[in-house]
């Protein structure tokens, strides 16, 4: 089902969380809130779920406007930070819990949890408990858990940030496929660039409570909007000319003879290897740099062309782009 | 804070130590960090007890205890059980059971309510422990005034009827205020409630509030999440609880005795009175008994707590 925030507003006091946010998620799109810790995202999520009361505006879920309706009549469910499965529950009577709830008898809502735990390939440690799963098994329970309702909407509060690395990028597979085969709306509150690039439809980035851009991830990638966007989705560089910001891919960042006319004389301040590319951190004269970032500017080069033309902290080289490459920012 | 913990934490190979000491000297210093709490419990429960088993079996006379073996004393304590009529020990016991299940009746659910006020409610830590010291205001004083304190409210002419008499509610006193089941119930109710709320509110101060989400977001209303939700969190909490009221009020005989106006039996009002004669071996025996019948009520308990286990 569609989503729309309307005005959707948060205040604690004087204190603003979320600063009325408009959005239209559309039916079956995997939609990812991104930002900062402290930007809103978490409390947007929350509102749509029905877990707090809005402070104006409203969220509509489908066809109507949901307002102040519990979380169990909207036809969401919610997937919780760090799970909250319950303790005393095993595996198969957590996922049952909302089913229970409902009045559904004990053998109808079994079957239905057992099935749930199938699709989440959990149904074989249906008797244990949440204290004897491991993280990804307790996050297949709580998938499990929120989807036993059918729920028409999936609110998922940073889902794999309880997960190891390797875990989290299984997880993320498996989210993808779970939302795909179901064709649902998943709206999935993150604060790493990669996962929702990796996963959405619809990147929306958010920052001090309101929503900077909203757009699919590539366009978020190649336009970004605004000069946050383009420094939080991380691999541009964002460079004041006379005109304005502009950003620059790291990637498409020229050194040496491809430089071109404009170069600047920059010092190579930082070198990483990261395997198939370099990264070259860079250094100049007026040029302003960001206070938590060592270099002003990233230049990513191929592992090859690096190798064609080494270069160590301390080497002077020009450095330059193409025009084509830079993409004019709002502010 | 950190520069003052640094130093500390320098000496590295003070940490690598312990894996150059032979077993030997590991196991007899694990021993010897155990050796403190293991003599209390010797010193203090184990041998009390061995002891009073001992005296248990002693035969006594008027004027004498003589060490001999002997199961004389529990005999007299069971005489006449196997027949018709109940005898007097086992009236006893169901007269302290009754009590027991009385103040536990009205403990839980006070206990749990105010438990749940504090855990739930009340959002501010400070408030929340002036409302706990406000729990610990019976225990100010002594047992015996606390006590005492209530026969100014309680009695023929006390404060509770000389209001009723005055609002015309009744013409007599009520007599049954005082020196009363009524008495002794109320007493209990209000030296024990603590000891449920302070174990209860623990388990409930645990439960982790995104789970009270978690049920919400799952359908389920007030009513539910605390029959599903809370209250099986809650249980070992109410189990501690339960078994702090239990073991108080079976060993009680100040409050009986008080509140009782000497007049209603318990068990630990018999065996003061043995102790008071000097009978020894019979008191003995009674605590025996008495500690058997608490660890038996306790294990019910602890069962009933586990099997309980919702599905």
């Amino acid at each position: 089902m569609d989503v729309e925030l309307i005005g959707l507003t948060k205040r604690y006091g004087a204190a603003i969380a979320v600063d009325a946010v408009d959005l239209k998620v559309p039916s079956g799109a995997y939609c990812c809130l991104l930002g900062p810790s402290g930007c809103g995202k978490t409390t947007t999520l929350r509102m749509i779920g029905g877990h707090e009361r809005a402070s104006a505006g409203d969220v509509v879920i489908g066809p109507k406007a949901v307002g102040d309706a519990p979380p169990a009549e909207r036809g969401t469910a919610m997937m919780f930070q760090s799970y909250a499965l319950f303790p005393h529950l095993d595996a198969r009577d957590n996922v049952a819990f909302s089913l229970k709830m409902r009045g559904v008898g004990k053998v109808e809502r079994r079957a239905k949890a057992m099935a749930m735990l199938g699709l989440v390939q959990m149904d074989h440690l249906a008797g244990r408990l949440p204290a004897q799963l491991s993280g990804g098994q307790q996050q297949r329970v709580a998938l499990a858990r929120a989807l036993v309702t059918g729920p028409k909407v999936l609110l998922l509060d940073e889902p794999l940030s309880a997960l190891d690395p390797f875990l989290r990028v299984r997880m993320r597979v498996e989210l993808k496929r779970i939302q795909t085969e179901l064709g649902l709306t998943f709206i999935h509150v993150t604060h790493s660039q990669e996962e929702a690039m990796a996963l959405s439809d619809l990147v929306v980035v958010m920052n001090a409570g309101r929503i900077e851009q909203a757009a699919d991830p590539r366009t978020v990638f190649e336009r970004p909007a605004t000069a946050f966007v383009a420094r939080f989705i991380g691999g541009h560089n964002v460079i004041r000319r006379p005109d304005g910001l502009v950003a620059v891919r790291a990637d498409r960042m020229r050194l040496g003879a491809e430089a071109g006319p404009a170069a600047l004389a920059a010092r190579v301040v930082a070198v990483e290897y990261q395997g198939t590319s370099v990264h070259v951190g860079l250094d100049a004269d007026g040029l302003e740099r960001a206070a938590d970032s060592p270099a002003a500017l990233t230049a990513i080069l191929s592992d090859a062309a690096f190798a064609a033309r080494p270069l160590r902290p301390g080497d002077t080289i020009p450095v330059g782009w193409d025009a084509t490459a830079a993409h004019r920012l709002d502010a | 804070m950190t520069d003052l913990a640094l130093p500390a934490a320098a000496p590295a190979t003070v940490a690598a130590t312990p894996v150059a000491t032979p077993p030997w000297r590991r196991r007899a210093l694990a021993y010897l960090q155990a050796a403190p709490l293991t003599l209390v419990f010797l010193i203090f429960l184990v041998v009390p007890l061995a002891l009073t088993g001992i005296v248990s079996l002693w035969e006594y006379n008027e004027y004498e205890i003589i060490p001999a073996l002997t199961l004389q004393n529990y005999a007299d304590l069971f005489d006449g059980c196997l027949s018709a009529d109940l005898c007097t020990t086992v009236r006893t016991y169901l007269s302290t059971v009754k009590f027991v299940a009385l103040t536990l009746a009205i403990t839980l659910p006070l206990g749990f309510a105010v438990a749940y006020f504090l855990a739930f409610h009340v959002r501010s830590g400070t408030v929340r422990m002036g409302l706990f010291l406000l729990c610990t205001i019976p225990f100010w004083t002594s047992n015996v005034i606390r006590m005492i304190s209530w026969i100014p409210l309680l009695g023929r002419n006390g404060l509770v009827n000389d209001t009723l008499r005055g609002l015309g509610l009744i013409r007599a006193p009520i007599e049954g205020l005082l020196y009363s089941d009524f008495a002794v119930v109320l007493a209990f109710v209000h030296l024990d409630t603590v000891f449920m709320i302070v174990p209860i509110f623990n388990s409930l101060a645990r439960i982790d509030r995104r789970l009270i989400e978690a049920a919400r977001d799952g359908g389920a209303s007030s009513a539910q999440i605390l029959r599903n939700v809370v209250l099986p969190l809650a249980k070992p909490g109410i189990a501690i609880g339960a078994i702090f009221v239990v073991t108080l009020v079976m060993g009680d005989f100040v409050t009986v005795g008080v509140m009782g106006g000497q007049q209603i039996a318990s068990v630990g009002k018999v065996i003061q009175v043995q102790m008071a004669y000097l009978q020894f071996p019979a008191a003995a025996a009674n605590a025996m008994v008495l500690l058997a019948a608490v660890l038996l009520m306790i294990l019910g308990l602890t069962r009933m707590i586990d099997l309980r286990r919702e599905l």
